[in-house]
């Protein structure tokens, strides 16, 4: 290949797909065959981060960022004066192959401004995922985009050599997406994932019978939303969320927070904040919701439809719910233990595991990783020390924010005066 | 009573055949070195210790089955971090599995228990950093070649999912504190040890020795990188906590061309 004008394409088409949060690899359970290229059975690797901090785990490109669509949030949006570009289907594929060999990615993310159709699009990113997967024995991690509209024939061929798909909704809400991408309908972006969510379930469960049945889209599929672009609130963000994780079996849902590239007057300007803090917050709530047991509604509802940026959410959740507190850390179940603030999943094994052993003290949780500083509000242990004033909320918060240095505290220093 | 220096030759079974000898003399007051370590026991009695396989898989064996396989794996990292006093960490730990009848590794109560798993833990994240940063580049002779200087001994972690992953590759990835490295060559991985040019820069990519297509991908992916990043989210504490300092060197796309 021509080394300056993949260069200049890369260039392009590598800046336009950087807004694309999702950079996992993880959970796929393809394996090296053959002596062929690449493994994805262990765990995701990030190779490296970029200086904002993100992962950068696959090669992250679109194919083209010709589009016929104007959607406002979109840099790629065909009312923008921007430098356009294409790759051709071999250029990712030796892309992809060279720098996979070098160990600077573990595979590829391959998505596309639309060109003439969402067919004809589609087709293109099948073909480079194909051309790894048959010509190159390729088995690193490949993650297609669906494009809105696509035909099931050509979703069901994603799916066979592509280890995840996406779909981004990009919107939490129909109406904002009427106001901001007046071509798109909903169901466009529904249709695709609805068609995988079944070509999965069907493939699994003839898989069951079949051994030799092949994967499709082992690591399953996603979509993103964009927070702070069109007015939403957490609590809208979060059933929205909630939702296509319940209807759709996603496997995740990223939050972008708006980057503002437009001087659109249904925008935030260039020059605003990316809400950042906010982001961090709701994908706190977002595991809160998969992995602690906590349902949406007790985090976000009709009376609190925000969440609270100074502190994190199942803090706030348990200031509101101090009747359930104290908590004994050596009697209560995993399921309470996940709901003290200051506890992680993986405080909580320790704990379950080392109090078979003996009663825990302070000390041992302070050695195990607890964050006492807010725990210590909640719990009683194996000690006659502990909290017997009876605090009210606004007071523990008080303590905990008076005895923390948030990393976010310049964001939040107006704030913070209040309890001076 | 007073101390005895164990000195063993640095290996996994030389530690083991140590914890062999302590029980076998019944000895309370020990201090496991390894050779290469400075001694600075002046005062007490050394003994080295003879690395006799028999006796280190008698101690293993039996540990395996006073350990869950987390247990067992997380003293073989541990010892693999080299850390001072290290060994004597895990001799209280053996000590400890010994004397119970129940699996011990789960007590994070316990001091060593606790310590080990933490340790493990440290080894563990360098095993994956190097699985994430190493950076192979192209020889002349078709070898994609990598050098790395992790903090501690994760070449022996490495080697199955680098051969996993490039089984249809010349590889070799060559750590420069340790002066060893794996070589695979399309069938098997064996431990090298190998002669450098004494100009050689491990940081810098020579003409003489690599390929030329290797710069153009270098170029490739340091381009890469900079367009991915999104500038109004710079966030350089971030970055430096993920990707801290000490492994720039070795990583392309953090060398300015």
């Amino acid at each position: 290949m021509s080394f300056q004008r993949t260069q200049e394409k890369l260039k392009i088409l590598a800046d336009a797909a950087k807004y694309d949060v999702s950079c996992s690899s993880s959970g796929s359970q393809r394996a090296n065959k053959n002596k062929g290229l690449g493994d994805s059975t262990g765990m995701g690797i990030c190779h490296s981060y970029t200086e904002d901090g993100r992962c950068v785990s696959l090669l992250k490109i679109l194919l083209t960022n010709f589009c016929i669509f104007d959607c406002a949030y979109c840099v790629t949006r065909k009312s923008n004066d921007i430098k356009r570009a294409a790759f051709k289907v071999q250029e990712v594929v030796d892309l992809t192959i060279n720098f996979y060999r070098r160990n600077y990615i573990e595979g590829l993310f391959l998505s596309s401004g639309i060109f003439k159709s969402a067919d004809y699009t589609m087709e293109r990113l099948v073909a480079v995922a194909k051309k790894l997967r048959l010509e190159e024995n390729f088995n690193g991690y490949i993650h297609l985009k669906s494009i809105p509209g696509a035909s099931d024939e050509l979703m069901r061929e994603a799916g066979l050599y592509a280890d995840r798909l996406s779909v981004n909704i990009e919107i939490p809400t129909e109406a904002g997406l009427k106001k901001l991408a007046p071509d798109k309908k909903r169901e466009d972006f529904i249709k695709p994932m609805v068609k995988v969510k079944n070509e999965i379930i069907q493939y699994k469960a003839e898989k069951k019978i079949i051994k030799s049945t092949p994967k499709y889209a082992p690591a399953g599929q996603s979509t993103q939303m964009i927070i702070g672009a069109s007015g939403e609130n957490d609590f809208q963000i979060m059933q929205t969320s909630n939702f296509f994780y319940n209807s759709y079996n996603l496997k995740r849902v990223y939050y972008s927070g708006y980057v503002p590239i437009s001087y659109d007057e249904r925008l935030p300007q260039i020059g605003t904040a990316v809400p950042m803090l906010r982001e961090n917050r709701l994908y706190q709530t977002d595991w809160l919701m998969r992995f602690y047991g906590f349902d949406v509604s007790e985090i976000l509802n009709e009376q609190h439809q925000n969440l609270e940026l100074d502190i994190d959410p199942k803090l706030s959740w348990a200031l509101r719910n101090l009747h359930e507190f104290p908590v004994d850390i050596n009697t209560a179940d995993k399921r309470m233990l996940a709901r003290i603030p200051g506890l992680g999943m993986k405080s909580v094994h320790k704990i379950l595991n080392a109090r078979r052993f003996r009663n825990l003290n302070w000390d041992h949780l302070k050695k195990i990783g607890v964050a006492l500083n807010r725990a210590q509000y909640f719990i009683v242990c194996e000690s006659n020390q502990f909290e017997r004033r009876d605090l009210t909320s606004d007071k523990i918060k008080g303590f905990i924010l008076q005895n923390s240095t948030s990393k976010y505290r310049k964001t939040l220093s107006n704030q913070l005066s209040l309890f001076g | 009573m007073q101390e005895k220096c164990l000195i063993y030759d640095g290996t996994f079974d030389g530690f083991l055949s140590a914890v062999f000898y302590t029980f076998e003399h019944k000895l309370e007051l020990v201090n496991i070195q390894n050779e290469f370590a400075p001694q600075n026991e002046l005062f007490s009695e050394n003994e080295h210790i003879l690395t006799e396989e028999d006796k280190a898989n008698r101690v293993w064996s039996g540990l395996k089955t006073k350990l869950t396989s987390q247990g067992s794996y997380q003293m073989y990292y541990a010892f693999l971090s080299e850390k001072d006093g290290v060994e004597n960490v895990l001799l209280d730990y053996v000590r400890y599995a010994f004397s119970k009848n129940t699996k011990v590794d789960k007590d994070y109560s316990h001091p060593s228990v606790l310590k080990i798993a933490q340790i493990a833990k440290m080894v563990g994240r360098e095993k994956h950093r190097m699985e994430a940063f190493v950076r192979f580049r192209l020889t002349k002779d078709h070898i994609y070649f990598a050098n790395i200087e992790p903090d501690f001994n994760v070449l022996p972690l490495i080697q199955k999912h680098f051969k996993r992953r490039y089984a249809d590759q010349k590889w070799m990835i060559y750590d420069i504190r340790r002066r060893y490295g794996l070589f695979y060559d399309l069938d098997k991985v064996d431990i090298i040890n190998m002669d450098f040019p004494k100009q050689f820069d491990f940081t810098k990519t020579n003409s003489d020795y690599f390929a030329e297509q290797e710069f153009d991908f270098q170029k490739l992916w340091q381009d890469y990188f900079k367009a991915t990043n999104i500038k109004s989210r710079k966030n350089m504490k971030l970055h430096v906590r993920h990707v801290p300092k000490r492994y720039w060197k070795y990583l392309s796309e953090k060398q300015s061309t």
